[in-house]
């Protein structure tokens, strides 16, 4: 079984140039012109790999389930998700934090309002500081809603906080720090173990000198 | 919500149509014949059990049971496993039957559904449990029918991870002695399969280099009987070594048993530390991304009933093994299409009972002596549809004549 296709994951867009930077600098023949490509499905036989693009979100999904036998995805994913998949890597790429963010002058309020995408890491958090909040799951555009007044605070991921800044928000608290991780499938760890252990050491080596 | 369509069913419960259930069936006969070939006699349990008797010991999670009130108001439950059901068995009717008890089952099994994948509500599992028993012979037995079931079954590539609890508690306790609650949370990170988290907090710990590098170095036990000796160098106290010898013998049986090839060592492997005390198994096949088979050793339990014991047995998914086994596994069934018109009736039906006491499927059908002559001269002796359904043989009979 040594022979087989490993199929990876990776998450479209953002962490896709990272990651596959990461890939070429372990040393895997990944070419970079499929850096910007459409295809949904690349194969990389010099690697005996196959990318599958998939929407960030999806990828643990993917793996779960075992469509992918590993994938590439943040640690905000794998907080919201919880899926049940090995957490095998720390890549170290995409490095952001999640944080409530709220205007300057924010103040408790009697209904305190939350509004973020990840409505599941949002709500534990503030159950375990004893909070209530009524937490509000939208989609994008996180930092309108304490601007027109659909939530007085948000929970969302922050770069470089340009955005934040821009729109006169500031970041209150910081929940965990978040960085892409490189995790596998149940059954594929055991069956592919030795293509995945492999790859875990290239990756493994180079992450560390970078350090 | 509003009111379910006239067709709905409840969400995670599945009807399984005659193609499904004939390789249903085939499974649970080739599986069941096997077992009972080691030995192993079938037993039938309710569907449904106390709440605060086998609900209570069996290892599945309060919030994937589902409950029910009977009409005195006592709280049941619709079986999670057939572990539980079977110690209350063997702890009450089978009190005065001597240890090793040796007992099958294929049963249907309730999980309140969760959002994990692959979760059904109600699913088929296959298994065995060996009570009374503690040797490592017990447990290779059990991983060698485990083996012996899914080749049975019909599933070709497998591989099966052993590992034993008692290694991870022996290494715990020598290397972060006294030190509970940080134990705790290393073992739910790798419960979690939380590799990252684990290395994390190992570095939170600020440990002597080498316990970490040991500590860390666990993450690559996976392989063959050199994990063992690997892990013998480690420092861990007598469970530790107690274990790795325990699972050197059980290496050594299935050696004997000629099974190896199926079998890796991964240390790593932990099951529920609450519900499983010795070595626990998990058996994966190719182009599934589930497992198809877990077990492992249960000690605690039995006392539970009230006769404490040794045990150790396995369950197959069942369910999830169907999905595996193509369409090619399934065997067409002849079937003969005996055809009369009114004045064959008698001769035409005797025929049918003729046939089906050789064993053939017999489906008999009433049509018009016109329509009778027309389909006769078209079947061309292969095959033949009739009122959608395949039939590889023909009788036709008109008024009394017989023509085949």
């Amino acid at each position: 079984m040594s022979e087989q296709i490993l199929k990876v994951a990776m998450p479209k867009g953002r962490i896709y140039k990272q990651a596959s930077k990461l890939f070429r600098e372990a040393g895997l023949p990944i070419p970079s012109d499929f850096d910007d490509t459409r295809k949904l499905i690349i194969e990389l036989p010099e690697a005996k790999m196959e990318f599958i693009m998939a929407k960030p979100v999806d990828v643990p999904t993917y793996v779960e389930y075992g469509v992918a036998d590993i994938g590439v995805v943040g640690k905000d994913v794998l907080m919201e998700e919880n899926k049940d998949v090995y957490e095998l890597l720390d890549l170290g790429i995409a490095k952001c934090r999640m944080s409530v963010i709220g205007m300057p002058d924010w103040k408790p309020t009697i209904n305190p309002r939350v509004a973020t995408k990840y409505p599941n890491v949002a709500s534990a958090y503030f159950r375990e500081l004893g909070q209530q909040v009524e937490v509000i799951k939208l989609n994008g555009s996180i930092e309108l809603a304490p601007l027109i007044g659909l939530a007085d605070r948000i929970v969302d991921m922050v770069e470089t906080g340009q955005t934040l800044r821009e729109n006169g928000l500031v970041e209150m608290e910081s929940i965990f720090g978040i960085t892409s991780r490189l995790i596998a499938n149940r059954v594929s760890y055991r069956l592919k173990n030795d293509a995945i252990q492999g790859l875990c050491d290239r990756l493994q080596d180079t992450i560390s000198a970078k350090l | 919500m509003s009111k379910p369509k006239v067709f709905e069913k409840p969400i995670g419960v599945k009807d399984y149509l005659p193609g499904a259930v004939a390789k249903l069936r085939h499974i649970e006969r080739e599986v069941l014949a096997c077992m009972q070939g080691w030995g192993y006699e079938q037993i039938i349990t309710p569907t449904m059990e106390y709440y605060d008797t086998v609900g209570m010991a069996s290892s599945t999670t309060d919030k994937k049971l589902f409950k029910l009130l009977n009409n005195r108001g006592t709280t049941l439950v619709l079986r999670s496993d057939m572990t539980a059901p079977i110690a209350r068995v063997v702890a009450s009717l089978l009190k005065e039957s001597a240890f090793p008890l040796r007992l099958s089952y294929h049963s249907n099994i309730f999980r309140s559904i969760e959002e994990e994948a692959g979760r059904e509500a109600e699913f088929f599992q296959t298994g065995v449990e060996l009570v009374g028993d503690s040797s490592a012979d017990a447990d290779a037995e059990v991983v060698a029918l485990a083996i012996a079931s899914l080749k049975a079954a019909g599933v070709e590539r497998f591989k099966i991870a052993i590992g034993h609890v008692g290694f991870l508690n022996g290494l715990f306790e020598e290397l972060l002695s006294g030190r509970k609650a940080e134990q705790e949370e290393l073992k739910s990170c790798l419960l979690g399969r939380d590799y990252v988290g684990y290395r994390e907090k190992l570095r939170s710990l600020a440990l002597d280099a080498s316990v970490q590098g040991e500590l860390e170095s666990i993450l690559r036990l996976r392989g063959g009987q050199e994990i063992c000796d690997q892990a013998l160098q480690l420092r861990t106290n007598a469970e530790g070594r107690q274990s790795i010898r325990h699972l050197c013998e059980i290496w050594d049986a299935l050696k004997a048993y000629g099974v190896c090839e199926h079998v890796l060592i991964d240390l790593t492997m932990i099951g529920d530390f609450s519900y499983y005390t010795g070595m626990t198994f998990e058996g994966y096949a190719a182009d599934l991304g589930f497992p198809v088979v877990s077990g492992g050793r249960y000690d605690n339990l039995l006392a539970q009933f009230g006769r404490p014991a040794a045990a150790t047995g396995f369950a197959l998914k069942t369910t999830r093994i169907l999905e595996l086994l193509g369409d090619s596994e399934e065997t067409e069934l002849e079937r003969t299409l005996v055809l009369y018109n009114g004045s064959g009736r008698s001769e035409a039906l005797s025929e049918a009972q003729r046939l089906r006491a050789e064993g053939k499927q017999v489906i008999a059908e009433r049509c018009t002596a016109e329509e009778l002559e027309r389909l006769y001269k078209d079947f061309d002796g292969r095959t033949y549809t009739f009122k959608g359904v395949r039939y590889n043989a023909l009788s036709a009979f008109v008024k009394g004549g017989d023509r085949v």
